[in-house]
């Protein structure tokens, strides 16, 4: 009845004992908050069924900041377990344990921290940088949210029932076949990427057609801001390998479940075949995570520049030869598997390519900024941090695309450093960059900038602190996911050195808590009253009032060229009030609860899987298919916003021309 | 056909998914082509596969895209009855479709062939299952718009639904040429 259901799958470990008992403190907090303030009723409807794309930005970023609490503790407990796990002594992590927490930090660092980062800035911005009200899909928008949402509680379910898999964040065969992982850990591992999968597919395509559909009239291609670039080509990446990792993941749930022989070692089944799967979209999935954030920066740095994007022509073309290479290059995660020579110089020599587009890029921003009157406020710290962390990143990037020196550092610590140098260094100095510029956008006040820098120099200091020490012991020989090492090989001195570097970084993310609570503090002091935030805003987005309005623009602006804003602040017609007559009626999605209920049916469908209580599993397969059925009968989608309402609200908020 | 932007945006946005399915089906392939020859003992697509079979299958489906584009022609024309008809007839070919391959797969289990015994087998089963189901959703598809073309006569939404179902039963239909041509024809040939 219950399949493979007990009580004894909660674990009695202490340490995931005292996570629980966090967990339900907090969840018993917020619950009983919403209630003494009695703001159920207003959490439900304004917040959880909204369609409105910068809610739901904003309620992925919060998602993501909170799993990454999770994924710092996971590293913090490596480095602290590394530390002392030498000789006699084993430290305070079972192998059992410390297996299922490098997995955990790697999958809740890529799928539960960067993606719903970067999916909440696509939401907080595309819109607003081309003109539009919202994006294409606000339904799809929510379903894609909930989904993401159902695989992060997935996996926070693993942590305190059952087990998480211990098998690395990609899961190869045929580790994670059933002979050898026989417990749930797989399982819930397979169901949560699944869900939260078809969830990133779907923010794909929505955010695909609004680049392509919904731009403000006048804006060509060629006019739009460079973060909407890097969006489209992280979105094409993502169309494309997001249905490999879905057939790929899927597969290897067949094996498990229906006992096929894809990728298990007997009856003809290929183990390699996963790893070049999973690979053909993990490479891209980087770049998916970098894009974004390059394109950032190439709005921050033109603002504290006060000057346009240099080389804008070169910067779209970067992208797209990025874009086009990061598909044959996956090759290089495992030139060790013995393809021959020919095969390793290619995928050596267009991994090295790589490295040519992404030096465009980065002289692109050093030119803009050449001669510029430079504000450093924390986003340019963050940016500077970045280009000298990445570039740094990024030659050891080339050196292990030498197949030769990658078969002496293979599985060593040499490359994790060297891809938390790029994670690090190039995707969360992006997107914590990106936050605090576009932050007073979207709440109406800026950050802090003392906390904020005090911020970017713990975690640059940590950073270096912790991964620097990993390449040398790279270079001794230390290969990753070791839970116990030998005295004899002297490397706890550095592993040592790693730990103090987390708690440096531990002391960033303190920093940004603080820059938080301080800035709602002192939210009246640092208001953004014009809606240009910075006052050298150069796109579409600074043009409207902050907070933006829920329709975004009261009159969708006509652009004329690039960074639209800036050139309506030279021409000088901006700044008098708007005739009531130039509003008009707006056409805006009406909220709709029916993307929480299809998340939660794919938790139930996904739990009742990796448990294997087939009945329960089925109402939640049927749950989705009825949740979009109804809502395809529903024709009360849409509501109007008639334009005497809107001009009464602009009017209250003081709007001006653009 | 008079259309708003926002119903161009729906199609568009549905090429675009069709495409994802596209790399969907060919991971799938893919895996397909690199265990075909991983039949551990068990027989190989040579001595597994009846032509005859398979074509009745491929002209059942072929008949069903044809049906269905006749149904968004009479759709075109506003004749609601009419296209009721062909999304009936669509309907059936499609529901016979699926239960053709439902057995042939039966009979390829009753003969100790399933998908346990191969990692060609696992392959082959997954390939053409996976397109069996898409045909099962889209028949699902078709029952809902039948029930809403006959409650709602043919209104904008409803067209571009059928449109866009339409887009989704000739993918399939392109789809199921490949399996015809690499999986059963090549499998046969080689």
């Amino acid at each position: 009845m219950f399949g493979k259901l007990t009580l004894d799958a909660f674990p009695q470990n202490p340490i995931v004992m005292s996570a629980l008992i966090f967990m339900i403190v907090i969840g018993v907090a917020i619950a009983g908050a919403l209630f003494y303030f009695k703001r159920w009723r207003w959490f439900w409807d304004e917040w959880l069924t909204s369609l409105d794309a910068k809610r739901i930005g904003v309620m992925y970023i919060a998602v993501g900041f909170v799993m990454l609490l999770r994924g710092a503790i996971d590293a913090a407990m490596m480095r602290g377990q590394q530390a002392i796990s030498v000789g006699d002594s084993y430290g305070y992590l079972t192998p059992d344990h410390f297996d299922q927490v490098f997995t955990a930090h790697g999958v809740i660092m890529i799928f539960f921290v960067a993606m719903p980062l970067m999916f909440g800035l696509f939401n907080l911005v595309v819109p607003l940088q081309i003109g539009a009200r919202d994006v294409a899909f606000p339904f799809l928008n929510s379903v894609s949210f909930w989904l993401f949402a159902a695989g992060a509680i997935l996996i926070n379910i693993s942590l305190v029932y059952g087990e998480f898999a211990k098998i690395g964040w990609l899961g190869y065969p045929p580790l994670s076949e059933l002979q050898y992982s026989p417990g749930v850990g797989v399982d819930y591992y397979i169901w949560l990427l699944q869900i939260a999968g078809l969830g990133s597919l779907f923010g794909a395509i929505n955010f695909f057609v609004t680049i392509i559909k919904m731009r403000a009239p006048g804006m060509t291609l060629m006019r739009m801001p460079m973060f909407e670039w890097t969006t489209l080509a992280s979105v094409v990446l993502m169309i494309v390998i997001f249905p490999i990792l879905t057939a790929t993941l899927a597969m290897l749930s067949l094996d498990r479940l229906l006992g096929m022989h894809f990728f298990t070692s007997d009856s003809g089944g290929n183990a390699m075949m996963y790893v070049n799967l999973i690979w053909a979209w993990g490479h891209p999935e980087v770049y998916v995570l970098i894009l974004p954030a390059f394109g950032a920066f190439s709005e921050i740095v033109p603002t504290f520049a006060r000057k346009p994007l240099f080389g804008y022509a070169s910067m779209v073309a970067a992208s797209i030869v990025i874009c086009f290479f990061s598909f044959i290059v996956w090759l290089h995660h495992f030139f060790t598997m013995g393809a021959g020579a020919n095969v390793n110089a290619f995928f050596g020599i267009a991994t090295m390519v790589i490295a040519i587009p992404t030096g465009v890029k980065v002289f692109n921003w050093l030119a803009t900024m050449y001669r510029g009157r430079i504000t450093f406020t924390s986003p340019m710290y963050w940016f500077l941090g970045f280009v000298a962390t990445f570039t740094l990143g990024g030659m050891t990037g080339v050196m292990l695309a030498v197949p030769g020196i990658d078969f002496q550092v293979h599985n060593s610590l040499f490359l994790v450093a060297h891809f938390h140098n790029m994670v690090i260094g190039g995707v969360v100095f992006g997107y914590l960059a990106a936050l605090s510029f576009w932050f007073p956008k979207i709440f109406g006040f800026r950050l802090n900038e003392k906390w904020g820098i005090r911020a970017f120099w713990c975690w640059i200091v940590g950073f270096f602190v912790a991964f620097m020490p990993l390449y040398v012991l790279g270079f001794m020989g230390a290969t990753r996911r070791l839970d116990h090492y030998d005295a004899s090989t002297g490397w706890q001195p550095l592993f040592i050195v790693a730990g103090i570097g987390v708690a440096i970084i531990a002391l960033g993310i303190v920093c940004q808590a603080i820059q938080l609570i301080v800035s709602i503090k002192e939210r009246k002091q640092n208001a953004d009253t014009t809606g240009d935030a910075w006052n050298d805003g150069r796109t579409l987005e600074w043009s409207t009032s902050s907070p933006a309005p829920f329709y975004n623009y009261a009159v969708i602006p006509t652009v004329h060229g690039r960074d639209a804003f800036w050139a309506m602040k030279q021409s000088g017609n901006i700044g008098q009030a708007r005739l009531a007559q130039e509003y008009t009626d707006i056409e805006l999605p009406r909220n709709t609860p029916m993307g929480v209920y299809i998340g939660a049916f794919a938790l139930v469908f996904g739990f009742s899987l990796v448990w294997h209580i087939w009945w329960l599993a089925l109402i939640g397969a049927l749950g989705i298919v009825a949740c979009i059925i109804a809502r395809s009968f529903d024709e009360h989608t849409e509501y109007i916003l008639p334009a005497a309402e809107v001009a009464r609200m602009e009017a209250a908020r003081g709007a001006q021309t653009i | 056909m008079t259309q708003d932007l926002s119903e161009n945006k729906t199609v568009f946005g549905f090429w675009i998914y069709i495409l994802s399915d596209c790399f969907l089906f060919a991971t799938l392939f893919a895996t397909y082509a690199v265990l075909h020859g991983s039949t551990f003992g068990g027989p190989g697509a040579d001595t597994l596969f009846s032509l005859p079979f398979v074509l009745a299958e491929t002209l059942i489906l072929l008949t069903s895209s044809f049906t269905a584009g006749l149904a968004m022609l009479a759709g075109h024309q506003g004749k609601r009855i009419h296209v009721l008809v062909w999304i009936g007839i669509t309907l059936l070919l499609g529901l016979t479709f699926v239960g053709l391959e439902l057995r042939e797969f039966a009979a390829f289990i009753a003969e100790g062939n399933s998908w346990t015994r191969s990692g060609f087998l696992s392959g082959f089963f997954t390939l053409v299952g996976t397109h069996g189901a898409h045909v099962a959703a889209g028949s699902l598809w078709m029952i809902v718009l039948m029930v809403q073309i006959t409650k709602k006569g043919l209104t904008d939404t409803l067209m571009n639904r059928l449109m866009r179902w339409n887009l989704f039963w000739h993918f399939l239909d392109v789809v199921w040429i490949f399996i015809f041509t690499f999986v059963y024809l090549l499998g046969i040939a080689l």
